[in-house]
């Protein structure tokens, strides 16, 4: 399963990457070809320094927020078990692909994101305790309990608020690209999606208008290997997702999902790529969803442990920490403080979001529509009339 | 004041409105250059360019999902789906997308957009060029519903449609496309959303009808007239929001009511409007609420003249509230 570190660095925004052999099936054909994932930190945490075009500043960022999330999402799996919130989706393994992608956005462009993206939404500025009072559903929540948990809103922060409906975001992004094309604003939009989603109807009509409109859209595929307990090599008879993007006349690359720098910086290039009119590009990230779907399942039914073990291996905040240690810019003793500065801010955020009340039986009819139909108050007047 | 056809009133308020509002862009399969297969867009593209006209690929899922995405983003779409029946790929972007985004967001998110699409029967269309399936979106909370029956009404709603703040299904009558005409103002013209209109007045029974089945009704109601009945016709214009206030208000006058409609008679918009009255004007009716509707079947082809009401059954249906 070696990641081999080769073609260490592609071009920015190759019309094709390099093409390889057979695909093996498997369960997970995570490792079928590697050795063509856009690499820049080996899992011993060594990485060229030419590969490298980050500040120190930025990096410790990147591992913070990772930390952060790992953090959250242990925490609120907790919260789930003790019944203090009803579901939840982790992205433990997947914190590089997530982090690194956004954060090579810039503030005023457009995240659309899919499952395994609610980080950003918080990167963006969305305050923890209310993302927990989004999970709770309480009157804190800024979706005002409408939806199940892990479905943040956060239009300052330009986070698009997700429906459960797999794929159909994509064609938001496409359209949103479409509409800053239109208005001729310095804006890329990025489309995220898990690998499930490539299978559905809204990726092809979501490509393809992108790909025609030349819209500036980053398209980015978590392939986390997993649609609930359908194997990605049962998703899709393609070699690999990335090449899929061939037939809309889009650029593609596949990175190393678990190699934060690698996925920060194919992301920081493609995000050029749009925003300078060349259209839009695709990026297959190539990671593990290394806990079950959500808090409801349960993988064990599904898939061989082994394979979990295998990519606990390649996990990607301990490659970076050891990245980051190799580089001198960081240690125990930072890392012991990042922790508990980390727990604490978790745990301040809960207690807070835990103050929240119900929400108020108005919010039931409110945001229909932009005011209430004589119908719906009716209906609300009979449903709380003794 | 411009004589008009409905259709050319569709245009009318599109060029209205795009000048007025240069956020407002237009698209869907053949807009641009042909200007639509029925000629609604006609001559959008050479005043307004291709940046703010222009053809999609032939993707009902993608024209309705992308329109969200623009609405979503900020600016105002008004995407058309050639003909209604066609519209079933973009029934999830439509019913869970578009619909629930300003509820989903707790309104921090909103979709202001207009899908304009031709409906109905009468035009020998067959299965998937007639349908009447109003009915899917009047049920889908979040959603408006418009369809006009005259050349003024459609210039004026369509303009209210575009600048409301919530997606709104604009469905355009096809049959009386070319064969309705009549004055419509020029310029500035709004028609508000939630508003019935009185077609006819008349004080022996209500019929309520919209889109082609008014000019049906017209002309039933002058049949009644021979026979010494007064028919009171109402057009509610907006099936959501519905002004059941006018619709309760004429019932209570003239104590019978007809629905007619040409979808399937069954679980349809007029279904609903036979209950409100049976539910809010029940001790004013002389006789039971009547609805001469589409069969329940798919569409047909060869008897589509048995499938649309006509002015016999409409007059039949008027005969059930008064004698049953
Ligand atoms: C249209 C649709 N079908 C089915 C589901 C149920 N469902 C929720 S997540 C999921 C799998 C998604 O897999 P993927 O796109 O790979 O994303 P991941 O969860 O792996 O991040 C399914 C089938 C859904 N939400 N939407
Ligand atoms: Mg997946």
């Amino acid at each position: 399963m070696a990641t081999q570190r080769k073609p260490r660095r592609q071009k920015a925004a190759p019309k094709k990457a390099a093409k390889k052999g057979a695909t093996k099936k498997k369960a997970a054909a995570a490792s079928a070809d590697d050795s063509q994932l856009l690499t820049v930190v080996a899992p011993d945490g060594t990485a060229d320094a030419a590969d490298v075009d980050l500040s120190d500043e930025r990096k410790l960022y990147l591992y913070e927020t990772m930390v952060r999330a790992r953090e959250f999402d242990r925490r609120m799996l907790m919260l789930q078990r003790q019944g203090r919130i009803g579901f939840y989706g982790p992205i433990l393994g997947q914190e590089a692909a997530t982090i690194g992608s956004v954060a090579a956005f810039e503030a005023r462009d457009w995240v659309f994101p899919a499952l395994r993206e609610g980080a950003a939404a918080m990167m963006r500025g969305l305050p923890l305790e209310i993302a927990i009072a989004q999970l709770i559903g309480n009157d804190l929540d800024r979706c005002k309990g409408r939806q199940m948990p892990c479905h943040y809103t956060f239009k300052e922060g330009n986070y698009y608020g997700m429906s459960s409906v797999i794929g159909t975001q994509i064609s938001h992004a496409a359209g949103a690209a479409m509409a800053a094309k239109i208005r001729g604003d310095d804006v890329v939009i990025g489309g995220y999606m898990g690998d499930g989603a490539t299978s559905a109807n809204d990726f092809h009509a979501g490509m393809n208008f992108a790909a025609v409109a030349k819209a500036p859209c980053v398209f980015i595929c978590q392939n986390n290997q997993w649609a609930i307990s359908v194997p990605s090599s049962q998703q899709s008879n393609s070699e690999t997702i990335a090449i899929k993007a061939d037939a809309y006349g889009m650029p593609w690359r596949r990175v190393d999902g678990n190699d934060v720098l690698a996925v920060y910086q194919a992301t920081k290039e493609a995000v050029e790529f749009a925003r300078a009119g060349n259209g839009p590009m695709f990026l297959e990230l190539v990671t593990y969803r290394r806990l079950g779907h959500s808090s409801s399942d349960d993988p064990t039914r599904y898939r061989d442990e082994a394979e979990v073990k295998d990519w606990e291996k390649r996990d990607p905040v301990e490659r970076f920490r050891r990245y980051l240690e190799g580089e001198g810019l960081w240690n125990e003793d930072k890392e012991a403080e990042l922790q508990d500065a980390i727990a604490r801010e978790v745990n301040d955020a809960i207690k807070a979001a835990e103050k929240g009340g119900p929400t108020p039986p108005e919010d039931l009819i409110t945001d229909v529509y932009d005011e209430p139909t004589m119908q719906l108050r009716e209906q609300l007047r009979d449903a709380l009339e003794d | 004041m411009t004589e008009m056809t409905l259709l050319g009133a569709v245009t009318d308020a599109l060029r209205t409105e795009m000048r007025n509002d240069d956020r407002v862009v237009v698209f869907g399969e053949d807009v641009g250059k042909k200007g639509g297969v029925f000629g609604a867009t006609d001559g959008i593209q050479s005043e307004f360019g291709e940046t703010r006209c222009f053809d999609t690929p032939l993707s009902e899922c993608g024209i309705i999902g992308t329109a969200v995405g623009m609405a979503v983003y900020g600016i105002r779409p008004i995407a058309e789906i050639q003909f209604m029946d066609f519209i079933y790929p973009a029934f999830d972007q439509i019913v869970s997308e578009a619909a629930k985004m300003r509820y989903r967001s707790g309104g921090e998110y909103t979709c202001p957009m207009v899908i304009r699409t031709p409906y109905g029967g009468g035009i020998r269309g067959g299965h998937y060029h007639s349908q009447s399936s109003e009915a899917y979106f009047c049920h889908t909370p979040g959603l408006k519903v418009v369809i006009p029956s005259t050349a003024a009404d459609t210039k004026g709603l369509l303009i209210s449609s575009i600048r409301d703040e919530d997606p709104v299904m604009f469905l355009e009558p096809k049959r009386i496309y070319r064969t309705h005409k009549g004055e419509v103002p020029d310029g500035e013209h709004v028609v508000p959303l939630g508003k019935g209109r009185v077609a006819r007045e008349g004080t022996d029974c209500t019929i309520v009808a919209w889109g082609a089945m008014v000019g049906i009704c017209e002309k039933a109601a002058d049949e009644a007239a021979k026979q010494g009945k007064s028919i009171e016709i109402i057009d509610p214009r907006s099936l959501v929001p519905l002004d059941e206030e006018l619709i309760l208000e004429s019932v209570k006058k003239t104590g019978r009511c007809l629905v007619v409609y040409e979808a399937p008679k069954s679980c349809s918009f007029g279904s609903e409007i036979a209950a409100i009255v049976a539910e809010k004007a029940i001790e004013y009716l002389e006789g039971p609420v009547a609805r001469v509707g589409g069969f329940d079947t798919p569409f047909p082809y060869s008897l589509e003249h048995l499938y649309m009401p006509d002015v016999r059954r409409v007059l039949k249906g008027i005969e059930k509230t008064f004698t049953w």
